[in-house]
């Protein structure tokens, strides 16, 4: 479904990743984790068309997408619930969500269909609907931020640290719906984490990352069974 | 007394009115790009050209000068300059052709409507009939053509002269902005000229009865004589700002543009071509800077030149700023507060620093309050 092969990215002279190559299946949980400052944030940037590569390719379902601009890649069918979770905290709830689904707008029918969906998977949201996002809690606002990313209908789904910043019990929570979405949703997920071990457990495979290259690919049970990566991410 | 004072209110909100249709414009951009557009006021100059164009084409008669079909030709041709570019705005070495790309099309329009001025064209005879026998058709007419010509400009000005050099640093974009505003102000005055100009509605059919004397209102005792051509302005200045209003909060393309201005990455992400966005920011803000040049001097007779958007402009910034830049009701109420702040002075022993409040009152806010009268200090969630 998304391919990356050989990809460099330099902001001005840093440079960011030196040779990323990585593939997600149709229905997979793909988990990428790494350090900080190691390109995973970048890479998910790239695949949105937020920043653009210097040399190699991106192609999502078989079509080059690397240079194509962010909100044609979007209609393609690829969400992004970006790092940090940039939500309008100048606006509504609901404002949030309907921006979401801002390039399906004229079709009524749909954003309120997608608006019930992302208030059964998030019923929190449900009773802030009309709060400024601004004022929701860390959770709420990740929340708010998948359950838009969602909006446009996505195959594919890019989360980038969900979990960061959240209490434990939230944690648990972002999880189990990750999961929920990608299996009852057939969302396929590309989901970047530091909490490697709870990414781990809800992914089929993995990729490691180290200063802008791809150390280590395998399995999600593998990595996590792994001496070295239970060393380096998992604190041990 | 007190009709004195009132007198004094309704021409204070009625110049403040004007400088906030100017204000709205710098504040929208500087929303989405965080960056001082400072060739808006010349294009509040183009705006009062272009309705004197029409005026005037209507108003001496003879169809020997039919301008407004000529302006209107001149935007065709930008439209045209458009598509002969579209896919190769991304090409970087294409900077400089687009800049001569884009001066060749002035010059080219400037010439045309040189041209038209001194000679005439047969072709456009019945339509401009038509439009040169009525004041409010002739007036709407030119109302539309500064509009229209000016949005289109600024969104030259946008994809030409900014779009190349954005993400390049907030000096360059501030040159860039210079430059844009000294090559309007030299250019216009290579294409129409040094000279003074004037103009009025009341110069076309029916315009005299509409626009001289005044409008006698009675309040509790109290008659209020309020000059007809300001009223208009005053009408026609508070519908525009409602209207913008209206476009920011309740469109797709309002939410679009709140969307950009506060994050663009983010609004990227949501599918919004923000590209489209900021050029259709700078299309609003222009073409009603484009109105408020037109409504200033048609309809009051005021005089004008190629370099009266400097001063206008730099107060209508003062009036942002004061309100609170980047923030659309904050641009509404520095205005306002601008142009009574003007009016009250004039008619004080203070008037001939009438044209310094402006300035006194900016360096007031940036002291006191920098965020402006209704910018607040966000305070960003982590
Ligand atoms: N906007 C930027 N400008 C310059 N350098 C950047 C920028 N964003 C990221 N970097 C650098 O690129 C590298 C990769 O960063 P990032 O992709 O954010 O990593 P991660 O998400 O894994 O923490 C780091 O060295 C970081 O400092
Ligand atoms: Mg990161």
């Amino acid at each position: 479904m998304l391919e990356i092969t050989d990809l460099h990215i330099y902001y001005g002279a840093i440079r960011a990743l030196e040779g990323v190559t990585l593939r997600v299946d149709k229905g997979e949980i793909v988990t990428m984790i790494g350090a900080n400052g190691a390109g995973k944030t970048t890479t998910i940037r790239s695949i949105s068309g937020l920043v653009k590569p210097k040399t190699g390719t991106i192609t999502f379902e078989g079509k080059p997408i690397h240079k194509m601009p962010p909100h044609e890649i979007l209609k393609l069918g690829v969400g992004q619930s970006p790092e940090g979770r940039r939500v309008f905290a100048n606006m509504t709830v609901h404002e949030n969500l309907e921006l979401g689904a801002y390039t399906i707008l004229s079709d009524r029918k749909r954003v309120k269909q997608g608006i019930e969906r992302a208030f059964h998977l998030f019923p929190r949201l449900k009773e802030r609907e009309t709060q400024l996002a601004g004022t929701l809690s860390g959770g709420e606002q990740q929340m708010l931020a998948i359950g838009r990313a969602l909006m446009s209908g996505p195959r594919l789904l890019l989360l980038d640290e969900p979990s960061l910043g959240l209490a434990p019990f939230l944690v648990q929570t972002i999880f189990k719906i990750i999961r929920e979405i990608n299996q009852e949703q057939g969302v396929t997920v590309l989901l970047v984490e530091q909490n490697a071990n709870q990414a781990l457990k809800i992914a089929s495979r993995g990729y490691v990352l180290e200063t802008g290259r791809v150390i280590m690919e395998d399995t999600a049970s593998s990595l996590l069974t792994n001496a070295e990566v239970r060393k380096a991410y998992l604190g041990e | 007394m007190i009709e004195l004072f009132l007198n004094k209110l309704i021409l204070g909100i009625q110049l403040g009115g004007v400088y906030a249709l100017v204000a709205v414009g710098y504040t929208i951009v500087y929303g989405v790009l965080q960056f001082i557009n400072f060739a808006h006021g010349d294009v509040y100059m183009v705006g009062a050209f272009m309705g004197m164009f029409v005026v005037k084409g209507f108003s001496e008669g003879s169809i020997s000068s039919p301008v407004a079909m000529v302006v209107v030709l001149g935007m065709i041709l930008i439209v045209a300059f458009f598509v002969s570019m579209r896919g190769h705005w991304k090409d970087p070495k294409g900077a400089a052709v687009r800049l001569v790309g884009f001066a060749v099309a002035f010059a080219l329009i400037g010439t045309l409507v040189k041209l038209f001025l001194k000679g005439g064209v047969l072709l456009f005879k019945p339509i401009t009939a038509l439009a040169a026998t009525n004041v409010i058709i002739g007036g709407i007419v030119a109302l539309t053509v500064a509009v229209a010509w000016c949005a289109g400009l600024g969104v030259l000005i946008e994809r030409t002269a900014y779009k190349p050099v954005r993400g390049t640093g907030r000096l360059t974009a501030l040159i860039t902005a210079i430059g844009v505003s000294l090559l309007i102000e030299n250019g216009g005055q290579a294409v129409f000229g040094s000279d003074i100009h004037a103009y009025s509605l009341k110069d076309l059919p029916g315009g005299k009865q509409l626009l001289t004397g005044t409008l006698d209102l009675n309040l509790v005792g109290i008659t209020l004589s309020v000059s007809k051509g300001q009223l208009i302005v005053l009408l026609a200045t508070t519908a525009l700002v409602l209207a913008l209003t209206y476009i920011v909060r309740y469109t797709k393309f309002g939410k679009a543009m709140r969307a950009v201005a506060f994050d663009r990455d983010a609004a990227a992400l949501m599918g919004i071509n923000t590209d489209t966005i900021i050029a259709f920011t700078f299309l609003l803000g222009s073409g009603l800077a484009g109105a408020a040049g037109f409504l200033n001097f048609g309809l009051t007779g005021y005089t004008f030149d190629t370099n009266t958007g400097i001063m206008f402009g730099l107060k209508a910034f003062v009036a942002a700023v004061l309100g609170g830049i980047g923030n659309l009701y904050g641009a509404v109420l520095g205005g306002l507060v601008l142009g009574l702040a003007e009016m009250f002075v004039g008619g004080s022993p203070f008037s001939p620093y009438r044209d310094a409040i402006a300035f006194i009152i900016l360096i007031a806010i940036l002291l006191f309050r920098p965020s402006g009268l209704l910018g607040k200090n966000t305070v960003e969630k982590v």
